[in-house]
């Protein structure tokens, strides 16, 4: 045991007990915490940054405007609700179009047609702090539904994948995009069974994938090959998730992102705990990046030239493409 | 530098916690093992007596420097007597007055002791004794004795040794003989030796006292001989002149002094019976502790009332509990539903047992789970839903108790004490992570909720531990210090060692 633990070091690999004690308590100040797990403010504070993320549509605060949700939604046909102190995409429903024969019922991503009654539930729900971190009582978010780019048309099931990028102290660390499966029933949560698909910081370019802690090379549903995709607008991404940090003033950070057909990467939330399983995905460890950064760290760079440092430093050798 | 806070935080707290804890062990006897034992030897001495006309003052030695033993506690019986004690030549003495007493007494005089290595003769070094004046003829026999013993002898031990084997020969020569024509008893016997003693200036004295065993009725005082040799006592046996003392020979009192005086009254007796007991250890360290006046037994668990003993018995294993937690969360790795729940399931398990608790708590959770299931259809709010869940649980126990009790199995009705909220929190909890998460994810977090569960509860019910804990409650600043290290442990966790398999190099 002692030898695969070293083993481990050597590779690199941050543990949890290491992210917590060493990473997270001591670059995340509890008070900052509030930006990204109200997901209202992340998007309040992303936007007065000028960062893109999806529009949103209506906000129910409490269980008396659940109500209002008709209102909100007549004349969408598309929308997602999330809790706004949700975790781990728990919660989350895409409502992807109407019934055609009545228009309050609602299709969802996996092709299910729920009535308004149930979202009125699952809003109820929310508001009550179902899906909270704290358990207390929440606010649930009502959206504009990303309508992903066809890059990733082959290799998501149902669902949006999105890409996630971990910023230490402002520079991009390392990058994963998520894709939905049958399993995760189409969350880009590897929690749930998502594939995780490393991506090179240099290229923007898909490595294998990881699916249960298990490397991949195909999509468990399309069969099709998740390497070797390239990410559109990674600059873009890349410094979009650097800035990341000048919004939350967090200094180990997740940022997803979601590429839209239309308008392009947009962030959809921060977090304040990422996890580790990056790392597998990536098949790198982050420690040994981390390391990198605080030897190149400058307190003055701005985030478009923190993202370009992160390409040029994290970039991977041809040889092992 | 934070790291090294922690590091002199918790060596702070674990020299702390573990120098009271040595204290109490080495100094003040507390036992590290629960239900130990000692033996207590309670010693009674009566004094009998027909009283005079007038007032009456009853002097009785009693132990005042018992090498060997310690003394628990003394105290005199004696109705109407006025009753205080005094040291005098011999050691101490007990002294009871009264002003008029009618027809015959007995006062009693009773002391318990028990046996203790580290009890040494703290004497005084004695000076050297006056040469005795001894009338002719004796004069000479005692010189004549004591002059060829020293020819014969290197050293004050075997200077005694070789006098007493002259004095107790069996065919004694002339000088002996007339030496030990007035000795009676085996107290004058001695008395005689350190007057011999004296002449040839070793400080010695004759003491009294019991080899205790058992219980003895009537017990018989042995007279035993103590000789200086400069540096310490050495004991001789008086008859045989080997150096030795007899098994547990507890001193009684020294000196040619008499065993009792009764002024005022006349046909004085004195009886001695002992009574072995055996005590526990703990009561015993009290009482000494008391006596030394440490404040540490002002603040022993054991001086509360018995009901709150019982309570902080299973308070103080919690933080064994959460140490279990720690090490299963932190080292190890295992997930389980919220933080202390498992501990606080073990918690419930005291009540019922582990195989039964498991088996009830699989059961409840399991039942629950389905009820929530079907509740979820009812699209029930977050706390009526929840309340829903308990009242469901509760009548699930009140159902099984009533079951058990009616197939005769007795061990379902301590179900009553199973902490149903904890229960009912277990199942929202399980019921919303199989919806969101998946039945594996749900599985696996009860599994290993239960797993940590059982682990905690084997800790916790370890009864040397419990003792431990309890008799050394300053322990749980070890207890604090590991917790606090286990804080800054930044290394892997045995799980992660598989679930990273796939970068480790090499």
């Amino acid at each position: 045991m002692p030898g695969a633990a070293a083993r481990l070091r050597d590779s690199g690999v941050l543990g949890l007990n290491e992210r917590n004690a060493n990473f997270i308590m001591r670059l995340n100040p509890r008070r900052h915490y509030p930006r990204v797990d109200d997901k209202v403010l992340t998007k309040e504070l992303a936007l007065e940054a000028g960062m893109a993320v999806p529009d949103l549509y209506g906000v129910i605060a409490n269980q008396g405007e659940v109500r209002t949700f008709p209102a909100i939604v007549e004349n969408l046909e598309s929308f997602v609700i999330k809790p706004a102190q949700g975790s781990g995409g728990d919660g989350i429903l895409v409502v992807t179009g109407r019934s055609e024969r009545k228009r309050d019922c609602f299709r969802l991503s996996s092709g299910v047609i729920v009535s308004e009654g149930e979202i009125l539930y699952h809003l109820s729900n929310i508001v009550g702090g179902q899906y909270s971190l704290s358990g207390n009582p929440d606010k649930a978010l009502i959206e504009y539904c990303v309508h992903f780019d066809p890059v990733f048309a082959d290799v998501s099931y149902q669902g949006v994948p999105d890409i996630r990028v971990v910023v230490y102290r402002g520079y991009p660390a390392m990058a994963m995009v998520r894709l939905p499966t049958r399993a995760s029933d189409g969350k880009a949560n590897l929690h749930q069974g998502a594939v995780g698909a490393g991506i090179d910081m240099g290229t923007g370019l898909t490595m294998n994938g990881v699916l249960d802690d298990e490397v991949v090379d195909e999509h468990p549903d399309t069969g099709a090959l998740v390497a070797g995709l390239e990410i559109p607008h990674w600059d873009f991404i890349l410094e979009s998730s650097a800035k990341g940090y000048e919004v939350t003033e967090l200094g180990y950070l997740g940022v997803d992102m979601v590429i839209d057909r239309d308008r392009g990467p947009l962030i959809l939330e921060m977090n304040a705990r990422p996890g580790l399983n990056i790392q597998i995905a990536n098949c790198a460890g982050l420690r040994s990046r981390v390391a990198r950064i605080d030897e190149i760290y400058n307190a003055s760079a701005k985030p478009a030239e923190r993202a370009a440092i992160a390409r040029r430093e994290f970039q991977l050798e041809r040889g092992m493409q | 530098m934070k790291q090294r806070y922690v590091y002199v935080l918790a060596a702070l707290l674990a020299v702390i916690g573990l120098s009271v804890f040595a204290y109490k062990w080495q100094v003040l006897g507390f036992p590290l093992g629960e239900d130990q034992e000692r033996p207590v030897w309670t010693i009674e001495a009566d004094v009998s007596f027909a009283s005079g006309p007038g007032s009456i003052t009853a002097q009785l030695q009693i132990p005042a420097l018992t090498p060997g033993f310690r003394i628990l506690n003394e105290h005199s019986v004696s109705r109407g007597y006025g009753f205080g004690t005094d040291y005098g030549d011999g050691g101490r003495v007990a002294k009871w007055t009264i002003r008029r007493a009618d027809g015959d007494q007995t006062i009693y005089y009773r002391v318990s002791v028990y046996e203790d290595d580290t009890v040494d003769e703290s004497d005084t070094i004695p000076p050297f004794p006056p040469v005795p004046v001894i009338n002719e003829p004796l004069k000479t026999a005692v010189d004549v004795l004591v002059e060829d013993a020293r020819d014969h002898s290197a050293d004050t031990a075997s200077f005694t040794a070789e006098l007493l084997r002259r004095v107790s020969d069996p065919f004694p020569d002339a000088h002996v003989e007339l030496l030990l024509s007035g000795v009676s008893t085996d107290a004058e016997f001695v008395g005689a030796i350190t007057t011999m003693l004296a002449t040839a200036r070793i400080p010695s004295r004759v003491i009294h006292g019991f080899p205790l065993s058992g219980r003895q009725r009537s017990a018989r005082l042995v007279s035993w001989l103590e000789v200086h040799d400069g540096d310490q006592w050495l004991y001789f046996n008086p008859a045989t002149g080997e150096q030795v003392l007899p098994d547990r020979y507890f001193v009684w009192w020294r000196g040619n002094e008499a065993l009792v005086d009764v002024a005022g009254g006349s046909n004085v007796e004195v009886g001695f019976a002992i009574q072995e007991n055996h005590l526990d250890a703990v009561a015993i360290a009290e009482t000494q502790a008391a006596q030394l006046g440490a404040s540490a037994v002002d603040f022993s668990l054991y001086s509360l009332p018995i009901q709150t003993q019982a309570v902080y018995g299973v308070l103080l294993m919690i933080p064994i509990g959460a140490l279990v937690m720690v090490i299963m969360r932190n080292f190890v790795g295992i997930d389980a539903f919220g933080t202390f729940m498992p501990v606080l399931i073990a918690l419930a398990f005291r009540e019922t047992k582990l195989i039964w608790g498991v088996i009830l708590f699989t059961l409840l959770v399991v039942l629950g789970l389905s009820i929530r299931f079907l509740l979820e259809r009812l699209r029930l709010l977050l706390v009526p839903r929840l309340s829903a869940v308990l009242i469901v649980v509760v009548m699930l126990m009140l159902f099984i108790s009533l079951t058990s009790h009616r197939l005769g199995l007795e061990t379902g009705l301590s179900v009553a004490l199973f902490p149903m909220v904890i229960i009912a929190m277990t199942i929202e909890r399980m019921s919303v992570v199989w919806e969101e998460r998946g039945a594996a994810d749900a599985i696996r977090a009860g599994l290993g909720s239960l797993f940590v569960a059982v682990a905690a509860y084997i800790f916790m019910g370890m009864a040397w531990l419990e003792h431990l804990v309890f008799t050394f409650p300053e322990l749980l600043l070890v207890v604090l210090a590991l917790v606090v290290l286990a804080g800054r442990y930044t290394g892997y966790r045995l799980t992660e060692l598989r679930r990273f398999k796939a970068l480790r190099r090499g």
